[in-house]
């Protein structure tokens, strides 16, 4: 029961092909004398780009995200780590990363390409570890950690800011120091530019989602997003984001609906099961399109409150007149932006996510929640039944499903559909397939 | 005018017929039990087992298909019945149901072999929010049954002596393997049977508890499902929600089935 038009996203293949390229590249860097490092998904990857344009990024999380999906290859790491000793309630990303680096087995071919070094950030409690213990598989790679929990962004005083920042100034030299290359400030600031477009363009992105029909339904947009958590300060992710936004732009201008029956909209929470992604098209069946999340908003999109007190892409530096000339006032810069993640907050206090949530409930026109319990991710998951509850007394309905991001073991999908079917009674849908 | 509702649960399949009331005087009576039908499948294939259930019940009843204006399918196996006109989730049937046979219900605590829920239903038996147990068969009833066949006693037996019991053995499983190791280290230590099936009891009543609490705890209380059978656990819910009062509705494995009716007879008004 189609009612509303509906084309297929035409940047999608664009984002396939840069998704792999960045693979590659990382594999064969040295080959043409480049650099490879490794870190997490919130690295402060523009820092690394200040010691050439040969440096390749490996970030962990969309790592094992991508070989979730071979379902086959993600049992193969995930026994090869625990084989080894590792727990299998640790991080099932870092288990998966540390099974590649013990197999010695690259999913895009040939052996695992073990970083020059490896360079993280630690707010989540696994990230600190999961580079620790993979710098020792790797015959102890060089290994720099930047510790930017200094708190939730509403409370952020100089004094923590200065912490992070001389951090980062520190990792400056740290870093030529390690690979003997002299740090290109020029570089570094034009990465920062980079990595502030990327980031306020993908929320731009996101906020067109507010539109109904809604343009983008979330499964797509894990196909977008996941070039932010890649190499959020590269040119190319910059650029495919405007050409992303334009599109998107232009999709709400015509009517184009993600999905064509659209006529309930829900949001989700945290991690997918990667290897289930066909529960989004199961709640198709019942004209429900999943308009994003927090997760997907807020993991690499930079987010502000706007005058009208909606929210919106966090406006540039520059474009507010800001100067960003040396090394240290764009560090400060920097640090300032990413510590405003909206997903870094909740670490601090789950009742400032509850209030995001309700923020995207509002104004994307939400009309349940599917919170996804997953055993997969401690720190995504941390506080979420406090965010049920705080929705719930909100008023907003709100279904649980338990899963794992990446290990198939802790997910059940007849069980979850029959939890599907379940809530989407209580929002008065019914499937549009017939009755089987 | 007939409909039916047709649970067709993990164990056993059941069936209800509800059909039309004009009772002057009383227009708040608008169905009654026509008849109903419980079958436990055996070795039956999941479509012979709806086709024979319905065909025994309908007999029972004694009326014909025809007469039948619309069947709704609920519970696990609800897909498999090829019959009915449309289906409803055993959390919606449940509590349609619920609240039917018990008005002032708001809370429904439905556990059943397979799963244990807590469900937050409006007056007229519409699910609100609910909350249920996934991977972990300690809050169901099939991990009660399993602790009764360890003790070598029957479910009517392991209820009853959960009864003269007035121990509180912590029992800390989360998990049916973990805590039929510990009933095996009770029956070692000689701990008497009523004690270890009051732990067990607790056990369950607790896991049903929390996920009962996720939703809200707001009276009436209404148990459902197979457990209402076991009074052991009924005080041990009590006890664990902090409530005096569980409703225990007439006829509570057929509540689902029944909710599937009412739900029938909706679609088809």
């Amino acid at each position: 029961m189609a009612k509303y038009p509906t084309e297929q996203l035409k940047c999608w293949k664009k984002a396939k092909e840069l998704r792999e390229q960045y693979y590659i590249n990382f594999a064969k860097a040295h080959e043409k004398g480049g650099l490879r490092w490794s870190g997490s998904a919130w690295a402060l990857d523009a820092i690394p780009a200040g010691l050439g344009n040969d440096v390749y990024s490996l970030t962990g999380e969309p790592y094992g995200a991508t070989i979730a999906v071979d379902r086959k290859f993600n049992k193969e790491c995930q026994d090869a780590a625990e084989s080894y000793g590792y727990a299998r309630d640790m991080c099932a990303y870092m288990r998966t990363y540390w099974g590649s680096i013990i197999l010695n087995k690259y999913p895009f071919g040939g052996e695992f390409p073990k970083p020059d070094f490896n360079f993280q950030t630690q707010i989540c409690c696994s990230h600190s570890k999961w580079y620790q213990a993979a710098a020792k598989l790797e015959d102890n790679t060089p290994t720099f950690f930047i510790d930017v929990s200094v708190g939730a962004y509403q409370d952020l005083t100089t004094e923590r800011l200065d912490f992070v920042t001389n951090q980062g100034l520190e990792a400056c030299e740290w870093l030529e120091k390690t690979t003997g290359r002299k740090f290109n400030d020029e570089l570094f600031i034009e990465a920062v530019k980079n990595e502030m477009r990327s980031t306020s363009l993908w929320a731009a992105i996101c906020a067109e989602n507010k539109a109904k029909p809604a343009p983008l339904d979330e499964k797509t947009m894990y196909s977008l997003y996941v070039l932010a958590t890649l190499s959020k300060s590269s040119k190319w992710c910059a650029d495919f984001y405007q050409e992303c936004l334009d599109e998107v732009k232009d999709r709400v201008a015509r009517g184009i609906a993600a999905v064509p029956n659209e006529r309930c909209r829900v949001m989700s929470d945290t991690q997918p099961p990667w290897g289930f992604l066909k529960v989004f098209r199961y709640l198709e069946e019942y004209g429900a399109v999943s308009i994003g999340s927090l997760y997907t908003f807020g993991l690499e999109g930079i987010w502000e409150t706007k005058p009208d007190g909606t929210w919106g892409p966090r406006t540039l530096p520059w474009e507010k007149g800001i100067e960003m000339n040396t090394r240290e006032e764009v560090m400060r810069l920097y640090c300032d932006w990413n510590l405003s993640k909206p997903q870094w907050q909740h670490f601090y206090d789950p009742r400032i996510k509850t209030e995001m949530m309700k923020t995207i409930i509002k104004e994307w026109g939400v009309d349940g929640v599917m919170l996804h319990l997953n055993r997969g991710c401690e720190g995504l998951s941390i506080g979420i039944m406090e965010n049920r509850l705080g929705l719930a007394a909100s008023g907003v309905p709100v279904m649980t499903f338990e899963g794992n991001m990446g290990d198939e073991r802790e997910f059940d999908l007849g069980r979850t559909q029959s939890r599907v079917d379940s809530f989407m009674e209580t929002l008065n849908l019914k499937r549009d397939t017939a009755h089987a | 005018m007939i409909t039916a509702g047709i649970d067709m649960g993990s164990r056993t399949v059941k069936v209800v017929f509800l059909e039309e009331l004009k009772v002057d005087g009383a227009p708040q009576l608008k169905w009654g039990v026509k008849g109903k039908h419980i079958m436990f499948p055996d070795e039956l294939d999941a479509d012979e087992a709806a086709d024979k259930a319905f065909d025994d019940a309908l007999k029972e009843a004694g009326i014909t298909r025809d007469q039948v204006k619309n069947v709704v399918a609920t519970g696990a196996g609800r897909k498999q019945v090829k019959f009915a006109t449309s289906d409803v989730t055993e959390v919606g049937a449940g509590a349609r149901g619920a609240v039917f046979m018990c008005p002032t219900a708001k809370t429904v605590v439905d556990v059943g072999a397979e799963e244990g829920r807590g469900v937050k239903a409006n007056a007229e038996g519409k699910v609100v929010d609910f909350a249920g147990n996934e991977k972990c068969a300690a809050g169901a009833g099939a991990f009660a049954e399993s602790m009764s066949r360890a003790l070598q006693l029957s479910l009517k037996e392991f209820g009853e002596a959960s009864l003269r019991s007035d121990k509180t053995i912590p029992m800390n499983a989360q998990c049916t393997v973990f805590a039929e190791s510990e009933v095996v280290s009770l029956i070692h230590s000689s701990t008497p049977k009523e004690d270890i099936a009051k732990a067990v009891l607790d056990a369950v009543a607790s896991r049903v508890c929390a996920m009962v609490r996720r939703v809200g705890i707001e009276e009436d209380v209404i148990l459902i499902g197979g457990m209402v059978h076991n009074p052991g656990f009924i005080q041990s819910l009590k006890g664990a929600l902090g409530v005096d009062k569980v409703l225990l509705p007439d006829m509570p494995e057929y509540i689902s089935a029944l909710g599937a009716a009412l739900i029938a007879a909706e679609n088809n008004a």
